[in-house]
């Protein structure tokens, strides 16, 4: 379409950071996941941080229903969604009172005019409209009338005005696109497979983004356009990854490398959903997904599958992982290989499920029964979920042990560019079953390798017939055996062997210096936000070191030593000090616990302030 | 896995675990397991091809003591552990040994959707109405009334009928039968593990230690024959000792009548295990000696239909054969992508 108006003057930013948010049915997610894979394209660095409302069906305009997704893109490399957002989008009241608080200053304002009407305004609680009583008068504030401006825009495709309306998402789009110089290209490419069904739908949508670009490009009100240019990431092929989705592949690399058929048994949960959906998409290669009747079951059929002779997975969140307990415990004592995934959320009970937290760490090390080790790892961005799932595989099998893997909330749901990784440079996996056994030789199911692991025999092998279960196992034989001292020498090996996995983990890396005033110790989610303050802090002159650890249990070798290296350590995390009370119990130091229980993922400035009031 | 050789002849004592059998004396307990270790070599299966997972309890002792591969699992889940070593390898002949306790109280869920699946399985459960394991508490199928440890003023739970709960969860293999009825017991193993998709076998068992007698109308030599009813397929529902009694339907319900004085066998309820309804299996699984019918004994039901383990498994196939192997290069490389130089 050709335009009359000369071309509005560009700013180059060196990144910014966007929020859209609406109703819960006003695609919101949508909106950002395109901005997202835009900007990603584009070349941009990005981390996006969507935050869903706790109810899927409150009522349309509350506040409970408000939807929102927020996508911090740069020309240099970042670690986290962004603390302030620079230019927000809200679709009605009640998405602008829940998020103009973390608008910045100057920032720039775009509301749907139409939906602040009296209904919406008194949901929202305004006794007055914000956007006529001088209230948003720091920002740029534009108000749109959005639903007026794509109406008119699809009039001609044959919608209902309910179909109509669902259109303006991409209206809003199409505007925040042309703001931030990004292309149509993808999304309309989207447009076509998504709705390619029903072109009326795919037409109407095309036409409400273009019409949302060309008001950005014609209305004089918004008089600069914004340019964030490509990051120098390291050379590669890069794709937009969500955590969930790359801890699924993960598995499925993981499946391949090892050359096992893949088995999942899972129950819907929030937010650990996503990975049994995609590996659904999946089944291709060899992928059983058995959806079980509830937690216990998804549990216990993944140990079944592991006797199987199948790599055996299971992913849930906090309360489903409570009642896999018992089944982690016979994982435990038959000393089978599986991962089990918690994609933790905020407790207790049912807590904020869809709220990201890092309350589960004690429950992943100490919740079961009995003297009940397992490994703990923990990923620590959305990309890296992918790593985490490889390297937990190979944990089990080559320690003959269930593996924890933690990730969160806000990791699962989070994206980043991820380097597309070359196949035939990921480390082969390898498995060894023990080969049939002749008449007359006995097969000893607890007779340990030098890694304390024991054989993974799989029935359908002649010679090799044993029974497993929940009873103590005699060493050695394997049979039942109530012996007190076998009983506590089992439960030592358990430990001893757990204990071993270190000699097969890579050394505690450092960032910074290796011994400093603070050592600013993370896990898991946290890692994005710690990074950023202590790069903050470092390029201030400050003696910080940032030490992200992956392994939880058992710890690198050189960790203790990290630890005596700094005068003090502080510990950032979504709990309230779980990691800090295994480490003051662990290694006998203090540490400076900094702890948030919002559902929300630290910001820099938290850190950076925290990191402030300790080396000055 | 492919065999060539041809499988050597088995014998019972093949498939005995070399660990003493840790039941009371006198526990029924023994009989089934001597009727499974005797029917197994007539299945013509190597050893090795055969799992038994069992849950908790008295019962579930039992794949200790086969040299199958085994699995005594946690208290109720056995049908889930086997529900994941069945799906990954239909190739496994698997069985579930369970209780009244373990598969109907704790592990109800994990039964009633194991059923509904149809999951090629074979579930033995062994209802002796009691907790044996610890110590003579009332289970789900104890009678109201039954004073025990934990009911010392009588049961007020209203007890689960188990051929009934499975009928109700359209189980396509239904049979119960008795401890000490070796041979009608060995049979209906056979049947149990020649039917294609989850067969449910519930056993009379004697608990002579907490709950001795609880069967005895079914068992006595004596009263049996009036106090059971043997069913076949196609022949119609006759019992006593002198054959003269038999099922006849009124309306909707069965009553006991007597032949001879007009009434003929023409007259009386044919069995269908093979009714595509489920309805005739049902009604058979309410008749009850505490109300005045003798229990049917023997296969109520055998039907075909879709197993899990299978379709589970031809998803898959159908997955590759639309859209080729997985391919990690391919799928990593899929949609969106650009090269940073
Ligand atoms: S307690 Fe009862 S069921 Fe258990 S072994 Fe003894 S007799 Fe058998």
């Amino acid at each position: 379409m050709a335009t009359t108006t000369p071309p509005k003057p560009v700013a180059n930013l060196d990144e910014a950071t966007v929020r859209f948010c609406g109703d819960s049915g006003d695609g919101m997610q949508l909106a950002g996941t395109q901005f997202t894979n835009t900007s990603a394209l584009l070349g941009n660095d990005v981390a996006t941080f969507p935050d869903f409302p706790a109810e899927i069906r409150a009522p349309r305009g509350t506040k409970a229903g408000v939807s929102g997704f927020q996508i911090h893109f740069s020309s240099n490399e970042i670690f986290t969604p962004g603390d302030t957002v620079d230019a927000l989008v809200a679709m009605n009241p009640a998405a602008l009172t829940t998020n103009l608080a973390d608008l910045r200053d100057g920032g720039i304002l775009l509301v749907n005019q139409d939906a602040f009407e009296k209904k919406g305004l008194g949901q929202a609680g305004y006794e007055t409209n914000p956007i006529e009583d001088g209230n948003l008068d720091k920002y740029m504030l534009h108000s749109v009338p959005m639903t007026k401006l794509t109406r008119l825009a699809v009039e001609d495709c044959g919608l209902s005005q309910k179909e109509a309306d669902r259109c303006r998402n991409f209206f809003a789009m199409g505007l925040v696109f042309w703001l931030y110089d990004r292309s149509l290209e993808p999304t309309l490419r989207f447009i076509d497979t998504k709705f390619g069904k029903r072109p009326e739908v795919a037409q109407a949508n095309t036409s409400a983004l273009k019409a949302g670009y060309h008001y950005g490009e014609t209305v004089e009100a918004i008089s600069t356009q914004y340019h964030v240019a490509p990051a120098k990431l390291p050379p590669g092929t890069y794709r937009n990854i969500v955590g969930n989705q790359a801890i699924a592949w993960g598995l499925l690399a993981a499946a391949k490398l090892s050359d096992k058929q893949l088995f999942m048994g899972a129950y819907p949960i929030t937010p650990a959903t996503a990975i049994l959906e995609e590996l659904n998409k999946h089944k291709n290669f060899n992928v059983l997904t058995f959806q079980a009747e509830d937690e216990i079951a998804a549990m216990t059929s993944t140990i079944g599958a592991a006797f199987a002779g199948s790599m055996s997975v299971t992913a849930s969140s906090g309360p489903g992982i409570a009642l896999k307990g018992e089944g982690l415990g016979l994982a435990v004592i038959t000393e089978l290989p599986m991962v089990v995934i918690n994609v933790q959320r905020g407790g207790p009970s049912t807590g904020l499920p869809t709220k990201t937290e890092q309350s589960d760490l004690a429950q992943a090390l100490f919740g079961r029964n009995g003297e009940c080790p397992m490994p703990v790892i923990a990923a620590q961005s959305p990309g890296d979920c992918f790593d985490i799932a490889i390297e937990a595989w190979r944990m089990a099998v080559e320690y003959m042990t269930p593996v924890f893997v933690l990730t969160d909330g806000y990791i699962a749901n989070g994206s980043e560019p991820w380097k597309v990784p070359v196949v035939s440079e990921l480390p082969k996996i390898v498995i060894d079953h023990p080969g049939p056994l002749a008449d007359g030789e006995t097969f000893s199911p607890y007779e340990r390798d030098e890694k304390l692991s024991r054989p993974w025999a799989i029935p359908g092998t002649p010679g090799l017939e044993h029974r497993l279960g929940g009873l103590e196992k005699e060493d050695i034989s394997g049979n039942v055996c109530y012996d007190p001292n076998n009983h506590e020498h089992m439960c030592n090996l358990r430990a001893e062997k757990v204990a071993k996995i270190a000699d097969s983990i890579p050394l505690q890396q450092l960032d910074g210096p290796e011994s400093g005033d603070l050592l600013v110790l993370s896990w898991g989610g946290t890692y994005g936000a710690c990074a950023t303050a202590v790069h903050t802090a470092q390029a201030e002159g400050k003696k910080v070191s940032h030490c992200q650890l992956r392994y939880l249990n058992p710890f690198p070798k050189n960790f203790a030593e990290i630890l005596t290296k700094f005068d003090k350590v502080l510990i950032p995390e979504l709990n309230l000090g779980q990691l800090a009370s295994v480490i003051r119990s662990t290694f006998l130091i203090d540490t400076i616990d900094l702890n948030k229980m919002q559902g929300k993922p630290f910001s820099v400035a938290e850190i950076v302030s925290k990191i402030n009031s300790i080396v000055a | 896995m492919s065999i060539e050789t041809p499988l050597p002849v088995l014998k019972p004592a093949d498939f005995a675990s070399d660990q003493d059998v840790r039941w009371c004396p006198g526990c029924g307990d023994y009989s089934i397991l001597a009727q499974m270790k005797k029917m197994l070599p007539t299945l013509g299966l190597p050893r090795e091809n055969i799992v038994f997972i069992s849950g908790i309890g008295c019962s579930s002792r039992f794949p200790y003591y086969m040299d199958t591969y085994g699995m005594h699992s946690i208290h109720g889940r056995a049908p889930a552990v086997a529900t994941g070593l069945k799906t990954c390898r239909p190739d496994l002949q698997v069985w579930v040994i369970t209780g009244d306790g373990d598969g109907l109280s704790i592990g109800g869920n994990h039964l009633m959707h194991c059923i509904r699946r149809n999951m090629d399985l074979n579930i033995v459960l062994f209802n002796n109405r009691i907790y044996g394991l610890t110590k003579g508490q009332y289970s789900p199928t104890s009678p109201l009334g039954k004073k025990t440890k934990s009911s010392p003023m009588g049961s007020i739970d209203n007890p689960l009928h188990p051929l009934s709960l499975a009928i109700g969860c359209e189980a396509t293999f239904v049979a119960r039968s008795i401890d000490t009825n070796i041979k009608h017991l060995s049979a209906t193993l056979k049947r149990a593990a020649d039917h294609q998709g989850t067969a449910f076998v519930e056993v009379y068992q004697n608990c002579n230690v907490f709950n001795d007698g609880a069967w005895e109308y079914a068992k006595d030599r004596k009263s049996k024959a009036e106090t059971t009813l043997e069913l076949e397929h196609g022949k119609p529902l006759i019992f006593g000792k002198d054959r003269d009694k038999g099922i006849r339907l009124n309306g909707l319900e069965p009553e006991v009548v007597e032949l001879g004085k007009g009434i003929t066998e023409d007259d009386l309820l044919f069995h269908d295990e093979r009714s595509p309804e489920p309805s005739l299996a049902y009604l058979l699984s309410r008749m009850r000696y505490e109300d005045g019918f003798p229990e049917p004994i023997g296969v109520f039901r055998s039907v075909d239909a879709p197993r899990y383990d299978v379709q589970i498994n031809e998803q898959v196939e159908q997955s590759i054969k639309e859209k080729g192997r997985g391919d990690l290069e391919a799928l990593f490389n899929s949609g969106d992508t650009w090269k940073v130089t």
